[in-house]
């Protein structure tokens, strides 16, 4: 083995509940792809509990989740709980989708560290990842 | 780290829990300092004891479904799995999408099937020595099945199929892939050809094409992964090779040659760097016969010609 670290950001990219629509996760895993980044998906569906494990088993840095359907406020927070009960409490939530203003400090108080409204630019979105990436990685004693 | 954190995490890899085992995992393919610490303190018995099934062939055959289907047979019987899902990095940012998983959701919440996706990250002996740490670490915290599903591009299937104690070459209908014109090595290094989507037209067909250039016909089995239809043949067919295996040495053999590639993988590996420094101090002026120059700069290094 050499002695040089290799590490790469990993991140999931997760679509918690029941509506279809991936195109917006879609779109920011192929940004942070193109940035570099290794991109778990998970597909759309899932629960909060299969993106924690998921989380866990892929050993991902942050996860980042996209919401449409309106069901932010009780998804996004039930993500970081799923996180908190499995022992990951470390690992940042990300959001985006469409999420009104008046939500965003509603849900930075439950614990999402970045929250994306609509119009939100792919740089700033793919420098939140980076940023949360490296907070991540100084924070972990293993 | 300290070593003593090294010491806590292994405990925690043979106590079978998923974020050591995960991390564990991400150390040695991140190259940490602590990689080689790791390694060589797992335990050998999990790791002679577990089976190693390497599935491969084209994009969309049907792999990760195929797996899905897998893990389920092998969890009726009780055992404890690891899926190690490869794809190849964007060759031009060095990142990659890694969605194999979302295939095998039906068991996102088993706490005994562990899905690990890996990336090429554009190495070549490297590869086969990130799968094969990955294979080791998860049969320490307790897979004795591990699955290696890669996409059946370049030398990345070869690789796995060393790494592999049996290897599923997956194929379908109507993916425009011309038998003939596969690569020629892999029809005859699989262990099982898979005709997969056999609810599909054109798969009777690609099956009896299968079975007039395979080596043997028995070896050609159907599936239909949507459904699950053929995968109780699929596993028992695995079954019975793996016995027969183990029983006429094949299984040993196979390992010692995986171990003899895998060692000179690593060789090659810690030979490049310097090889790289080497080489400016030869100071070389242009040459018709490069090679001349290669044997220099292993002699310089200590390694006369043979
Ligand atoms: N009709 C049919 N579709 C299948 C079958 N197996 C997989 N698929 C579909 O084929 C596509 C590719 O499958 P996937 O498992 O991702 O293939 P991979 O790229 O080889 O891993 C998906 O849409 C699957 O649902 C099958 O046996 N029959
Ligand atoms: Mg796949």
């Amino acid at each position: 083995m050499t002695t040089d670290t290799t590490h790469k950001n990993r991140v999931l990219i997760g679509k918690a509940g029941l509506d279809g629509h991936d195109r917006g996760a879609k779109v920011i895993a192929r940004a942070l792809r193109d940035h570099g980044f290794e991109v778990i998906y998970t597909g759309i569906r899932r629960t909060p509990e299969e993106i924690a494990a998921a989380a866990i088993q892929e050993d991902v840095a942050a996860v980042g989740l996209s919401s449409l359907s309106g069901a932010h406020l009780r998804l996004f927070p039930a993500v970081v709980e799923a996180l908190r009960q499995a022992g990951a409490s470390d690992i940042p939530v990300l959001g985006g989708g469409v999420i009104p203003r008046e939500d965003v400090p509603l849900l930075i108080e439950a614990g999402i560290t970045e929250i994306f409204t609509p119009g939100t630019s792919v740089a700033t979105i793919v420098k939140a990842f980076t940023e949360a990436c490296a907070t991540h990685r100084s924070g972990r004693t293993l | 780290m300290t070593s003593a954190a090294i010491a806590s995490l292994l405990e925690r890899v043979h106590a079978r829990d998923p974020r050591a085992i995960s991390r564990a995992i991400s150390l040695v393919e991140d190259n940490h300092p602590q990689a080689d610490l790791i390694m060589s303190s797992l335990a050998k018995e999990p790791i002679e004891k577990m089976m190693v099934i390497g599935i491969t062939g084209p994009p969309g055959a049907g792999k990760s479904t195929l797996t899905g289907q897998l893990i389920s047979r092998f969890r009726a019987e009780g055992q404890r799995l690891g899926i190690i899902a490869i794809d190849p990095s964007s060759p031009i940012s060095g990142g990659a999408i890694l969605g194999d998983r979302v295939r095998m959701m039906q068991h996102a919440l088993d706490p005994d099937v562990l899905v690990r996706s890996m990336a090429t990250r554009g190495r070549l002996g490297g590869l086969c020595a990130a799968a094969g740490a990955t294979v080791r670490i998860m049969a320490n915290g307790g897979c004795s099945v591990i699955i290696i599903e890669t996409v059946g591009v370049g030398q990345s299937e070869m690789d796995i199929i060393r790494l592999a104690d049996l290897t599923l070459l997956v194929l379908a209908p109507g993916l425009g892939d011309d038998i003939q014109a596969m690569k020629a090595g892999l029809l005859e290094v699989a262990d099982l050809l898979v005709v997969n989507k056999a609810d599909c037209p054109g798969s009777e067909s690609l099956a009896l094409d299968l079975e007039s250039v395979a080596p043997d016909r028995s070896r050609v089995c159907q599936t239909d992964a949507l459904t699950g239809r053929g995968v109780v043949e699929l596993s028992s067919r695995l079954a019975s090779l793996d016995a027969e295996h183990r029983a006429d040495g094949t299984r040993t053999d196979r390992r010692v040659q995986a171990q003899e590639r895998e060692i000179v993988d690593l060789a090659i590996e810690l030979l490049r760097p310097r090889l790289d420094l080497a080489v400016s101090a030869l100071h070389s002026e242009p040459s018709t016969n490069p090679r001349h120059l290669a044997h220099e700069l292993l002699l310089r290094l200590g390694i006369p010609d043979a």
